[in-house]
């Protein structure tokens, strides 16, 4: 397929938006305020010179934290807001799928609201009539299609309402964060849906807080931060950016408070590689160990202690303790411990990890102490790899 | 699905996203963007229509329903109980109740068009006018229910009509959409901005109302307003809504006079009508080039 041509679809010039935040709209508070010469106006620019151009047939990511300004760009290449400064240029039709739904009107069938959605989207009747059963097929909702749609569940709601809007028929598709609706297999089914817009050439740029997705369907990605570009570039490096800043900004907001009864205290934390040097960045395969100073300010009798690694989403990737370990941890008074976990040969992919401890007494509930996503450290790997786990994969023609 | 997508494109022209417009042009790119959108349009109408009634028992028919209703009670009221001097008042009320219902129907309508679409601006781009404007769809398709049935009426009690007087119906019919219209793009604008507007319309139509000769003739109020000055006068009948409700009166009631009592405008009805609807003409360009300043923040300020 002759795509990839060069050929410029999108070309965003320069834009900056600023936002008013006016916070009160009535006109007794404006007259009131505005002659004691305090309008309570705040300002805060949403998107910085941003500038890039996007050539036909690419897929764009746009990723960053909430607030970051992904939508803010994503409205005003798809005409919903106009620019402060700069401006945007396109070629061809754009369709975007902002909210589902958004045209719905409760009162009317599934079927009407097919057909007034579809031209809110931009649809003629004819074309409508030409994609109606690919729509309700979509949907799988056939037997509802002639309910009105107060009575449809929100599952139902959805599917009908995504099934409208990739039947539109756009050169550029905008698409907001709208692949995480439905069950399993219509995610599937709408994943499926937009690499086929792919293969059809047409030009999507989308905006997803699921890093998988990102690097599963672009070609490029952009990372935005308080409206600023930070990497425009390759799915890989845009993420593992992210991901580096994500992992500085957690612990911090973390450790404000310890967490425990305080008998016993974790007073450091390291991570080490196999020779025992502190290190923060691994490949899968390493050796990695986890040190731990624990001070006593009372006796125990006994305790147990645990660690814990989880990836950025937070899903608990490997936890053990000295129990699960068969290790009976001698009693101490006073004075300070040292132990060592150890992790031969992680098998692990690309992200950044973190690590929380703790103490506790033998089978409580109750801990003596805990240190929340304390310390982290980084794993790259330089094969293309996507899941959680990293296997040293290899393939044979047979 | 098609495959032109990627075919077509390079032979597309690369334009500006929300071009700046000036001040003096862009009214008409605004309106041939509408045009694109005329099928949006005209299932936003149908949407309004079939929403209003919708669950109901009598549906759709409510809408020639609730007009001879309303005629049935001001014949009562106002017909029986009150005795109006005016002969067959309820034809009269009506020919002038007619045209300010539309005007009143359009304007309440719009004021929330686009405050209450907020989900769709916020997130579909399509051009904005065209809310406002499917209220002033609607309100024609009701605006010719109520025609249909006053027709009745009148050919039922069995009035003289002058078919050459039926032609002032449409020369008030322009002015009436035209100046509707505009009113319609600037509340519901302003409203966005501040949402004292739809209260304030509300107040402000029914003062309208009273200020525009329908409930009662022009002739009867006549010599109070010259007493009062002659500057009164004019600023009474620069109302277009009155100049509008003239219109429809000529065309629907007819009866110029009874007993001495002016019934219908007696001047340069035409004369007026013609400056009515150039004004409104551009009374409409000039509040949709307002619309399209404004609109370039509805998104953020809604």
């Amino acid at each position: 397929m002759a795509l990839g041509s060069g050929q410029t679809v999108i070309r965003v010039a320069d834009v900056s938006k600023r936002f008013r935040l006016d916070k009160d709209k009535s006109l007794k508070e404006r007259l009131v305020l505005r002659s004691a010469n305090r309008v309570p106006v705040e300002e805060f620019w949403a998107l910085r010179n941003v500038s890039f151009e996007l050539d036909a047939g690419a897929t764009l990511g746009l990723i960053g934290h909430n607030g970051s300004g992904k939508s803010t760009l994503l409205k005003t290449v798809g005409g919903i807001l106009t620019p402060t400064s700069g401006f945007v240029e396109k070629r061809g039709r754009i369709a975007a799928l902002l909210e589902l739904g958004a045209g719905f009107h409760p009162d009317l069938t599934g079927r009407e609201n097919v057909y007034l959605n579809a031209s809110i989207l931009g649809l003629t009747k004819a074309q409508t009539d030409h994609y109606f059963d690919a729509i309700v097929d979509f949907s799988g909702i056939e037997q509802f299609i002639d309910t009105q749609v107060k009575f449809y569940s929100s599952g139902m709601y959805v599917r009908l309402a995504f099934a409208v809007a990739v039947h539109v028929d756009p050169e550029i598709l905008l698409v907001d964060e709208v692949l995480s609706v439905g069950d399993e297999p219509f995610q599937r089914k709408c994943l499926e849906r937009i690499k086929s817009f792919q293969r059809e050439g047409r030009t999507i740029v989308f905006v997803t807080h699921s890093l998988d997705q990102t690097r599963e369907l672009c070609d490029r990605v952009i990372l935005l931060e308080h409206g600023n570009v930070i990497v425009d570039g390759l799915p890989t490096d845009a993420i593992r950016t992210y991901r580096q800043r994500y992992a500085v900004d957690e612990p911090e907001d973390e450790n404000a408070e310890p967490v425990g009864s305080g008998e016993l205290t974790i007073t450091g934390v390291r991570v080490l590689d196999g020779s025992g040097a502190g290190c923060s960045e691994f490949v899968p395969g390493d050796d990695i160990g986890i040190e731990l100073e624990v001070t006593a300010h009372a006796a125990v009798p006994a305790w147990v202690c645990g660690v814990e690694i989880r990836n950025q989403v937070d899903t608990l990737v490997f936890g053990t303790n000295s129990e699960l370990l068969g290790v009976t941890l001698p009693a101490f008074a006073d004075g300070i411990r040292r132990i060592r976990f150890t992790l031969p040969r992680i098998p692990m992919t690309e992200g950044v990890y973190a690590v929380t401890v703790a103490v506790h007494p033998p089978a409580a509930v109750q801990e003596f102490h805990r240190l929340d996503r304390t310390v982290a450290f980084t794993v790259r790997s330089s094969a293309d790899q996507t899941g959680v786990v990293y296997l040293n994969a290899g393939l044979q023609v047979l | 699905m098609s495959l032109h997508g990627a075919a077509a494109v390079q032979d597309l022209p690369m334009e500006r996203v929300n071009a700046p417009q000036g001040f003096w042009r862009g009214f008409g790119g605004t309106a041939g963007d509408i045009w694109q959108y005329r099928e949006l349009l005209v299932n936003l109408v149908r949407k309004e229509l079939k929403v209003k009634y919708k669950g109901s028992f009598l549906g759709f028919a409510w809408s020639l329903a609730r007009p001879m209703l309303m005629l049935l009670i001001y014949y009562i009221a106002i017909g029986k109980f009150l005795k109006s001097p005016v002969p067959d008042f309820v034809v009269y009320l009506f020919s002038g109740l007619v045209a300010w219902t539309f005007f009143a129907d359009v304007v309440n309508g719009a004021t929330s068009a686009i405050t209450g679409n907020a989900g769709l601006i916020k997130k579909v781009y399509f051009p904005r006018e065209i809310l406002p404007l499917s209220v002033v769809g609607a309100a024609l398709v009701q605006l010719v229910l109520m025609l249909v049935v006053l027709f009745a009426v009148v050919l039922l009690s069995g009035r003289h009509v002058a078919i050459l007087n039926l032609l002032w119906l449409p020369y008030a019919l322009v002015p009436l959409l035209l100046f509707s219209t505009a009113v319609a793009l600037l509340m519901s604008a302003a409203n966005v901005y501040l949402r004292d507007t739809q209260h304030l319309v509300e107040v402000g139509l029914l003062f309208w109302f009273y200020m525009t000769p329908i409930l009662y003739a022009y002739g009867t109020v006549q010599d109070k307003l010259h007493a009062a000055g002659g500057w009164v006068e004019q600023l009474f009948i620069a109302n277009p809504m009155a100049v509008i409700a003239f219109g429809f009166q000529d065309a629907i009631y007819q009866t110029g006079s009874v007993k001495g009592v002016q019934l219908l405008y007696g001047g340069n009805l035409a004369l007026r009508l013609g400056v009515v609807t150039a004004a409104s003409a551009a009374f409409l360009w000039f509040a949709q080039r307002i619309f399209g300043r404004a609109q370039g923040n509805f998104a953020q300020e809604l």
